[in-house]
């Protein structure tokens, strides 16, 4: 028996070395460094040199990176509750379809899902050009008297944004609305509510926690988006990502751009860690 | 009366995700350099482009490498840590799992610069392999879900019973659990590697001057203007995505993949 024992725990251990080696090496050593880089002091014309400043840190004040942060912030509020308005009935409806359709529509959202933000910038910024897009089809159509040209505008930025996390809300709602036991609208129909009223009295409640999860979620994804703002949006309107790709890469201010990560990890964890809680009090309040 | 108003809101909701593909697929088969509407004659030389013209097909190759060996990368690391945490439910084989969850979660930007300056601290910054390296490690937590998922799926009682016939854990592992986890083993390689083809800021930020992959090639042409051969890469990356997960919802269980609970499950 105890032979047995130490065989599998000398098994466990070199099962998981290789993941310990991997992980460690390539998950905590960037993070690690990029921890440190922000700390260190940058030098025009090189890299940066180590030291232990907090300048990078105190820039976080400056009206470059806030006003930045402003419309970061007021961008991905409003498109995850665009998202999650229009994601959740949505769910609701599909969670009830035959399995098959139910699959042809998973594969769908799964395909936009991992479309390029370069391709859906791309295909958005023709969808709404002057010379070849969607107004030309009004105009056409007789509704528009002649082809105007969306994109790069705020609104071509928002529908850009849409688009790509329209069907990540549905995937993130889907889990927990297939699991919404079917008996609770049914017996809310039995006694006498309409479905519309089911919905609204009855599923809604039910997934207040899915949907405020998938709101702190939604908008922690737009935090991370990166061509869709450069492509569709005019410069006003990028956002934390580009800004710290532009210190990082063309103004070669690495620590800063080092402390901006920190200060978009640390938000996001946040924001994660209190989707988690959330979900841990609803569970307490359910069984009690 | 609900039924129409639900046929008419899904109906909305393909229009929306469809018709940026639409008129990307319009634009590719378009026989005219010029964009403009209504397309002008069909015709592919804008495919035949993309697959003979040296400027594309050398992107094509680096990002279909890439994905490949980083599917690799991510399934190897997801594997064991996956077996080991459901076989053996180790606090650290929890904690490494959370630290293979954790990148995916958070914006890419964060791991881009993370493996920016790790590369550059190394005196390896722009090298081929850190792209790979760094794509497996942001992907992992894709096979690492799927795999848990597929363990999670199947029945501790017939680990007992190969264990009372006289299988030690290896031969279990090999016989009994491998074969019953391999679909979830290839969706996770197979989401890893759409995922992969498609990822820009983090291969940008760790080679993007030094490899082109193709997500990098389509953003630095844009820059120049136009061109249909872009439109052509579009309608391929489509093309794989769909028939990627097309035949993972044909040969698996992708309700059950992305969360939803069968009654039967218990």
């Amino acid at each position: 028996m105890s032979t047995t024992a130490t065989e599998g725990t000398t098994a466990r251990k070199w099962l998981l070395s290789y993941p310990t080696l991997m992980l460690g090496v390539f998950f905590v050593g960037p993070f690690g460094i990029m921890l440190a880089v922000s700390f260190f002091q940058r030098v025009e014309s090189a890299f940066y040199k180590p030291a232990f400043v907090f300048s990078n840190y105190a820039r976080l004040f400056s009206s470059l990176f806030l006003d930045n942060l402003a419309f970061s912030l007021y961008l991905g509020m409003l498109v995850a509750v665009i998202s999650v308005s229009v994601a959740f009935p949505f769910t609701y409806l599909l969670s009830r379809m035959r399995m098959r359709t139910q699959t042809i529509w998973l594969v769908f959202l799964l395909s936009v899902l991992s479309l390029s933000e370069v391709i859906i910038a791309f295909s958005w910024s023709i969808l709404l050009s002057r010379t070849a897009g969607v107004s030309n089809l009004l105009v056409w159509l007789g509704l528009m008297d002649h082809p105007v040209g969306l994109a790069p505008g705020f609104t071509a930025e928002v529908l850009g944004y849409c688009y790509l996390t329209l069907p990540y809300t549905v995937l993130m709602l889907y889990p927990s609305m297939s699991r919404l036991d079917p008996e609770l609208t049914e017996a809310a129909r039995t006694l006498g509510a309409s479905p519309q009223r089911a919905f609204f009295n009855v599923v809604i409640p039910a997934m207040r926690q899915p949907i405020v999860a998938s709101l702190i979620l939604v908008f922690v994804f737009t935090l991370g988006v990166y061509l869709i703002p450069q492509i569709l949006g005019n410069p006003e309107h990028w956002t934390l990502s580009v800004l710290i790709t532009d210190q990082a890469v063309y103004q070669s201010n690495v620590p800063f751009a080092a402390a901006l990560a920190v200060f978009l990890l640390l938000t996001s964890l946040a924001l994660i860690l209190l989707t988690f809680v959330l979900g841990a009090r609803e569970r307490i309040h359910t069984a009690s | 009366m609900t039924r129409t108003v639900r046929n008419l809101y899904f109906a909305a909701v393909a229009v929306f995700l469809a018709s940026p593909i639409v008129v990307v697929l319009g634009v590719s088969l378009n026989a005219k350099k010029r964009l403009f509407f209504p397309p002008d004659g069909v015709s592919l030389r804008w495919y035949a482009d993309m697959l003979t013209d040296a400027a594309w097909r050398g992107p094509i190759e680096n990002s279909l490498i890439i994905a490949t060996v980083a599917g690799l990368v991510a399934t190897s690391i997801a594997l064991p840590l996956a077996y080991v945490l459901w076989r053996h439910r180790l606090l650290y084989a929890k904690i490494l799992y959370g630290l293979g969850i954790a990148p995916f979660m958070l914006p890419p930007v964060i791991t881009a610069v993370g493996f920016m300056v790790f590369w550059a601290a190394l005196g390896h910054y722009g090298q081929f392999e850190n792209v790979v390296i760094a794509h497996g490690i942001f992907l992992v937590t894709l096979p690492l879900m799927t795999i848990s998922l597929g363990l999670e799926a199947l029945d501790r009682e017939m680990l007992e019973a190969a264990r009372t016939m006289g299988a030690d854990e290896k031969t279990t592992f090999l016989t009994v659990v491998l074969p019953l986890v391999r679909p979830y083993i290839i969706s996770g390689y197979a989401f890893t590697f759409v995922l992969s083809m498609n990822e820009y800021i983090i291969a940008y930020m760790v080679a993007g001057f030094t490899v082109e992959t193709l997500p990098i090639k389509i953003f630095n042409a844009l820059r120049y203007g136009y061109s249909p051969v872009m439109a052509a890469v579009a309608v391929m990356f489509v093309m794989i995505a769909i028939l990627v997960f097309g035949l993972i919802g044909r040969f698996g269980n992708l309700p059950r993949l992305l969360g939803r609970w069968e009654p039967m499950d218990r």
